[in-house]
């Protein structure tokens, strides 16, 4: 084990792979000679030279499209987004390109591409750059995607992407890049995607949750252990799609509470698919409505302190896990 | 009788080293492919095809000029009206018509359609729907190519209509910044749907977008397959040989509507239409040069005809007796995983239906 950050983790995760196979190429805007715009990549193109690490021109519909084609031929091209905000120039080439080919083809073609980059609000950049679009990505049958919260999981995830077949969008997160967490060492270091996480095990009401907001809920659940005796479930998905309910449900069948907290816009997002199979599967199991804490619906706001209310945080956790143990 | 007068591509290397047998083929390819659209055009009237149906009857030259030239390490991509690609590249007639009548027999199981053929075995890579959409994937082919160390090239065919779509602008300035072995064929047949190349296109020509971005480029005149055959071979060379990208312009004409269904006579005449069958047909103009060369006889092209004729006829009977796909298809091909269950490392649900 070693004690990593985030960012950390990514970059071992993508030195281990491109190491281990030569098909595997990292590129995108500032990957290279600037040492990744969030320093994820730094030292990459030290140690593996211009043909495995490159920086691209400001096309993200152009060398994201390329890299599905490549992918095509058998290259295992990891694009990085600056961030997943971009992708919406990018939209034709990832979700009719990279989510169709494969069907359209009759299983002919597979697209080995993994698209990765930070995909969060809390920065004070705006409604532009603040999208989390795994609900959006995760709509497309055909693309798989994952959402990691910690160092360890940021690693075995992304290996396993990287390895995977199917086309996998990656979604990492700026404000846990500095976040430090044990990693295992191994090369073969692999978490399996589709697979949850009890991040916190608990009787008395399960969170489901992932990516940033994990760790609001943690420390949610801390608090409230300590002031009001209960004990909360925190259950990371980590994968969006394919998901794994199983252990939702299982929780939920041992809480009969259930909270959501998600950063994503309330409409449609992934919180209401995950309600809808709670629901379906567990409903007998529920002494309560399920309940969510979601970004506060609205565009992205710029202003510092506000932006900080409108994301799901400890405070609105704390505040919605205690009406759902009321309930 | 049109006014051909003897290609002056014929004397061309590159054509000048086919054999009577290779000139008769390519022939015989033009000629499979109209066959081919005709009788689809006639399953569409009689509702066994659903949806678009792009035909390519007229830009035949195009198709079987470029694909004449692949070799072990050249791909093709192209846009929806890929027909005439597919057939060129050396896909079989009977899994074609079988996707247009939507059959598990087609040659993507009936779930891709006229739009949406794929063969990667003859390194032919769709058959795309959105315009343009497809040129980024053909400079990823070509940087497949050169990254996995092969001579060879990426042909990524466009229309007219596609030179005005931002994508194709950054997959020029990569293929240009990069030297990637890609050539961008753009089959000018005038018109982007219904709207002309003057109501739709600034500057000077198609091909010369390419001097923005440095790349070398050519225009062709694609009614003539041994001058369709002349120019990409020089820039399939380029590519090959030096990683060089080219555009190349090549002009055709389509006598169909953009897709079948569209009307036809607000933008254009019927006389433009005539104009172009009597006096630029593809076919014609090869059938004339073949003669004065003396390799293809009246009785030569009638049996080609013929057979050409017979295979459509073949490939629609097969079509029509085939099965439809069923609703268990549905949920395959969508995941390599799902469809390699013994070989699936992951977990959870993939599908949510």
């Amino acid at each position: 084990m070693s004690e990593l950050t985030y960012r950390e983790a990514v970059r071992a995760a993508l030195a281990e792979e491109i190491e281990r196979d030569q098909n595997v190429v990292l590129l995108g805007e500032e990957v290279a000679q600037f040492n990744g715009a969030y320093k994820v990549s730094e030292g990459l193109l030290d140690k593996f030279g211009p043909d495995r690490i490159v920086d691209t021109p400001i096309s993200e519909a152009g060398f994201i499209g390329m890299g599905v084609g490549a992918s095509m031929l058998g290259v295992r091209p990891v694009m990085e987004l600056m961030f997943w905000s971009f992708y919406s120039v990018a939209f034709d080439q990832i979700l009719n390109n990279a989510a169709n080919v494969r069907y359209m083809s009759g299983g002919l073609i597979n697209c080995p591409i993994v698209i990765r980059g930070p995909a969060n609000g809390g920065t004070n950049v705006g409604a532009t750059h603040s999208h989390t679009p795994e609900n959006v990505l995760a709509n497309h049958p055909g693309v798989k995607v994952v959402v990691p919260a910690t160092p360890a999981d940021a690693k075995g995830l992304l290996k396993s992407s990287i390895r995977d077949n199917d086309p996998v969008m990656y979604l990492e997160n700026t404000l846990l890049y500095g976040i430090k967490g044990e990693v295992p060492d191994e090369a073969d270091f692999l978490i399996p995607l589709g697979s949850a996480d009890v991040k916190r095990a608990g009787t008395d009401l399960t969170i489901v949750t992932y990516g940033r907001c994990v760790l609001h809920s943690l420390a949610a659940a801390e608090t409230i252990a300590k002031e009001d005796g209960a004990e909360i479930e925190v259950v990371d998905l980590r994968t969006i799609r394919p998901l794994d309910i199983d252990t939702v449900i299982k929780s939920v069948t041992k809480t009969n509470r259930v909270l959501i907290v998600e950063e994503q816009k309330p409409f449609a997002s992934v919180g209401a698919q995950v309600a809808f199979m709670i629901q379906e599967e567990a409903f007998d199991h529920l002494d309560a409505p399920i309940t969510r804490v979601t970004t506060i619906d609205a565009p992205a706001i710029y202003s510092p302190p506000v932006e900080t209310e409108q994301l799901p945080n400890v405070d609105r956790v704390l505040a919605a896990a205690r009406r759902a143990l009321k309930a | 009788m049109s006014e051909t007068t003897t290609s002056k591509s014929a004397s061309a290397e590159i054509n000048q080293g086919l054999s009577s047998a290779d000139k008769l083929e390519l022939y015989r390819q033009m000629m499979r492919i109209r066959r081919f659209e005709e009788r689809s055009l006639r399953a569409y009237q009689a509702k066994k095809i659903g949806g678009f149906l792009h035909l390519y009857i007229g830009q035949e030259a195009v198709a079987v000029g470029c694909c004449s030239l692949m070799g072990e390490h050249d791909h093709v991509i192209t846009a929806y009206r890929d027909h005439g690609h597919a057939i060129a590249v050396g896909m079989d007639t009977k899994p074609l018509m079988a996707e247009l009548y939507g059959k598990i027999t087609g040659c993507s199981k009936g779930k891709g359609g006229s739009m949406h053929y794929f063969d990667p075995s003859n390194n032919f890579w769709g058959g795309h729907g959105i315009v343009g959409g497809q040129i980024p994937l053909g400079v990823g082919l070509a940087y497949g190519v050169k990254y996995q160390g092969h001579k060879g090239s990426a042909m990524a065919f466009m229309g007219d209509g596609a030179v005005n779509q931002g994508a194709v602008h950054e997959a020029m300035n990569l293929a240009a910044l990069w030297d990637l072995p890609c050539v961008f064929v753009i089959e000018n047949n005038r018109y982007s749907m219904g709207t002309s190349q003057i109501r739709s296109t600034a500057g000077p020509g198609l091909a010369e977008r390419a001097l923005g971005y440095g790349m070398h480029w050519e225009k062709c005149f694609g009614h003539d397959v041994y001058e369709v055959r002349e120019i990409m071979n020089k820039v399939l060379t380029l590519a090959r040989e030096e990683h060089k990208p080219s555009v190349v312009e090549i002009d055709t004409y389509r006598y169909r509507g953009h897709s079948v269904a569209d009307p036809d006579k607000t933008y254009r005449t019927r006389e433009e239409i005539d104009e172009y069958r009597k006096n630029k047909d593809p076919l014609i103009i090869f059938q004339h040069q073949l003669t004065e060369e003396g390799v293809l006889s009246e009785e030569s092209q009638q049996e080609i005809d013929q057979a050409a004729r017979a295979e459509a006829d073949a490939a629609a009977e097969f079509a029509e007796s085939s099965p439809f796909p069923t609703e268990a298809d549905i949920q395959k091909h969508v995941y390599w995983e799902a469809d390699h269950p013994d070989q699936r490392t992951s977990q959870g649900r993939l599908f949510f239906s």
